[in-house]
């Protein structure tokens, strides 16, 4: 009888974790849908990527308030994290703070920061939330962030302020039973934060402090395999995967764009049928079946993985010139829309026995139109502000290649710049013959 | 205007030490002309050994690539690459940071290897060679802010180069709001030099012009035929055509020396 909750923790513990390794393999076949690119080189520049960007947060602070603030809640969450092993090997052995023999003075110390971080937090998340609404800052309102991303943002903060009250109220019962020597609640701990809760439970009863104690120690617990299972479904999967997402982040300058090498050869057979003059060695190169990306499937694994980092905080979008001046391009929504697109393939082909069924719908037009895709001026500002390395321009390109290379689907205007580039070698109407009438002008 | 072309110096047997990539708008844009012209004066003037393709140019296939017909591109880049490899070309300067980036950065996978520079950087290079000097002239004490060109600055990391020629200039160097890594895109980028905006509430070259009215500028600076296209048509429709000026950092350099 005595080891039922030693039981119940353990299941509850396995039954999360299983859940979670699903779900982080689901990520996983999903982001391996798409097409391979090689990112295995390099490895120092990629590991002090992820050290600056992600472990760093580098690029946070380019904004300080919200960056500072992240900063904050970030520590906050890898330290709470320290005790969370403590709770975790509590709810196993059926101990009680089984740190604090071994750490003595630095467990009361340790248990003093994470209160202090616990306050800081909560100090944070509630400037988050005013910033989005009631200052109602202008990259959190695009028309993308409607619906479940208002409320995903809402519910984190909600749910971390709810957290952090649990593990001060946890500490705070805690140390009104240490101190009324209840047995089992060895003296242990700093409480800088949580003794300005003792007045709400000072005139509790034993039994009744014993069992609000309890229940914020499961509450906390549970919370914490809650939120654990939640970010699957949430823009908070950034907490992992801004990881791998900076090592493998493209290094090169933003401006080369990538060349597509499979045109190469057939350029090379057209050129060589005219003039004879190119080597033709390499043209059995195979011709993909598709120039460009019409669906997710086209796209690279990194872009995918891109996607379902994205933390939808819209840095890129308000550097965007053309969001800036009321087109409909967003390079947030890009990402957005490529996760969403991607969940629902990758849903398709889990039904199906590792195969995609034809569902009438792709990421382009029923997701991305090309009025949003025509509108980028490929300036890079989107991919220097993501403090994640996501690089949305990537996929505006493949997608306005398959656009143009597939569909022939360009604006008319573009047409004609490239029928002149055809033509003329120029992108305006004029003879080449004339490049050279400005050296005999003064 | 002495300007040499590679076929003729290759006809008597010599190679210039530089190309001068001059690029589709610096060929034919009535403006961007201007920048081609002022560049030489200068080359001319520092008694550099260069040469210009002339007819044989043809565009270097940004747009194309930009529009997403790669296929174009290629066809552009690997004819260019013929052409210049069998000159032996190896050094590339360019007033265009369109053609700067495709030559330095997208050519070489399609067997076009060259060490490219934009003109500020050369510019540089040439001061600090002793090649020439700068004194401020005419624009002594202006106000100047700079406009950084996307595939300049985001997009190769330089944002130096263009400043240091300017300060050169005895001005008072102002900047944007938005600048170097921030720069906010003049709105011809990625092809769209060659159609009209999808739908908004703005041009975006009317907001970088916004931008640069808030310093008062005398004069903004640009490097790039397409930013200063589209910075003159901003500064027009907000009718300030006639106190605020663009100039290419080219142009501003070889007027301040009275060439
Ligand atoms: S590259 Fe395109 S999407 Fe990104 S900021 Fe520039 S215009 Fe917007
Ligand atoms: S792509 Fe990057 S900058 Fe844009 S919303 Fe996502 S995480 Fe933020």
């Amino acid at each position: 009888m005595t080891y039922l909750p030693n039981l119940l923790f353990l299941l509850l513990l396995i039954c999360s974790i299983s859940l979670f390794i699903r779900n982080i393999n689901k990520v996983i076949t999903n982001i391996n849908l798409g097409k391979q690119i090689n990112r295995s080189d390099n490895s120092g520049e990629r590991w002090k990527n992820m050290i600056l960007l992600a472990l760093g947060q580098s690029k946070m602070v380019s904004r300080p308030v919200s960056g500072i603030l992240h900063i904050l809640v970030y520590l906050g969450f890898i330290l709470i994290n320290i005790e969370l092993l403590e709770i975790i090997i509590d709810g196993i052995l059926g101990t009680h703070r089984i740190f604090s023999p071994f750490l003595g003075e630095f467990y009361s110390l340790l248990i003093g920061v994470f209160e202090i971080f616990a306050f800081l937090v909560i100090v944070a998340v509630t400037i988050f939330w005013i910033r989005r609404n009631i200052i109602r800052i202008k990259r959190f309102m695009n028309p993308e962030m409607k619906g479940w991303p208002k409320r995903d943002a809402d519910y984190i903060l909600y749910f971390e302020i709810i957290l952090m009250f649990l593990f001060l109220s946890m500490n705070s019962t805690d140390s009104l039973l240490q101190n009324l020597d209840v047995p089992n609640y060895q003296k242990a701990g700093w409480f800088p934060i949580s003794s300005f809760l003792d007045i709400l439970y000072a005139n509790f009863s034993i039994p009744d402090l014993i069992l609000l104690e309890r229940t914020f120690w499961w509450m906390h617990i549970i919370g914490i395999l809650f939120f654990l299972n939640y970010l699957y479904y949430s823009k908070h999967l950034h907490i992992l995967l801004a990881f791998p997402n900076t090592y493998y982040a493209n290094l090169e300058l933003q401006g080369k764009f990538k060349n597509n090498s499979s045109v190469t050869s057939e350029v090379k057979l057209m050129l060589d049928s005219s003039n004879n003059s190119f080597d033709s060695s390499n043209n059995n190169e195979s011709i993909p079946d598709k120039f460009g990306a019409s669906d997710v499937t086209d796209l690279t694994w990194v872009q995918l993985l891109n996607a379902y980092s994205c933390t939808e905080c819209g840095r890129c979008t308000s550097e965007c010139p053309a969001n800036l001046t009321g087109k409909k391009l967003s390079p947030r929504k890009i990402m957005m829309d490529t996760r969403d697109r991607l969940v629902e393939v990758g849903d398709n082909f889990n039904r199906n026995n590792s195969k995609i069924i034809p569902d009438g719908k792709q990421l382009l037009k029923d997701y991305i139109s090309p009025e949003e895709l025509w509108a980028c001026t490929s300036c890079n500002a989107c991919v220097e502000a993501c403090p994640i390395g996501i690089d949305p321009l990537s996929i505006i390109m493949d997608m306005r290649q398959y656009l143009v290379m597939e569909k022939s689907a360009a604006p008319s205007e573009l047409n004609n710049m490239m029928g002149n580039i055809e033509n003329n070698g120029a992108p305006w109407p004029f003879n080449n013959q004339d490049r050279l009438l400005w050296a005999e002008e003064n | 205007m002495k300007v040499p072309t590679l076929a003729s110096m290759a006809a008597e047997g010599k190679k210039p030490d530089v190309l001068f990539w001059v690029g589709c708008s610096g060929s034919f844009d009535e403006r961007a002309k201007k920048i081609t012209k002022a560049f030489v004066k200068i080359l001319n003037k520092a008694d550099m050994s260069f040469a210009v393709l002339g007819t044989e140019e043809s565009c270097s296939g940004d747009p194309a690539k930009r529009s997403g017909n790669e296929f174009l591109f290629q066809m552009q880049a690997l004819v260019n690459i013929e052409l210049m490899n069998s000159y032996n070309i190896t050094n590339i300067v360019t007033t265009c940071p369109h053609c700067f980036n495709t030559l330095k950065n997208e050519y070489p996978e399609l067997g076009g290897n060259y060490i490219v520079q934009h003109h500020t950087q050369f510019l540089n290079w040439m001061l600090k060679q002793g090649k020439f000097s700068i004194k401020g002239g005419k624009f002594k004490g202006k106000r100047i802010t700079f406009h950084d060109p996307c595939y300049l600055g985001r997009g190769n990391n330089i944002y130096e180069a263009p400043r240091e020629l300017i300060k050169k200039l005895d001005v008072e160097l102002v900047e944007m709001k938005n600048c170097r890594s921030k720069g906010l895109c003049c709105g011809a980028g990625g092809a769209q030099m060659f159609k009209e905006p999808e739908k908004g509430n703005k041009e975006i070259n009317i907001k970088r012009t916004e931008q640069a009215l808030e310093l008062k500028p005398d004069i903004i600076a640009a490097g790039c035929p397409f930013c200063n296209t589209m910075m003159t048509d901003g500064l027009k429709s907000k009718e300030k055509d006639d106190i605020i000026i663009v100039k290419d950092i080219a142009e501003l350099i070889a007027e301040a020396q009275n060439l």
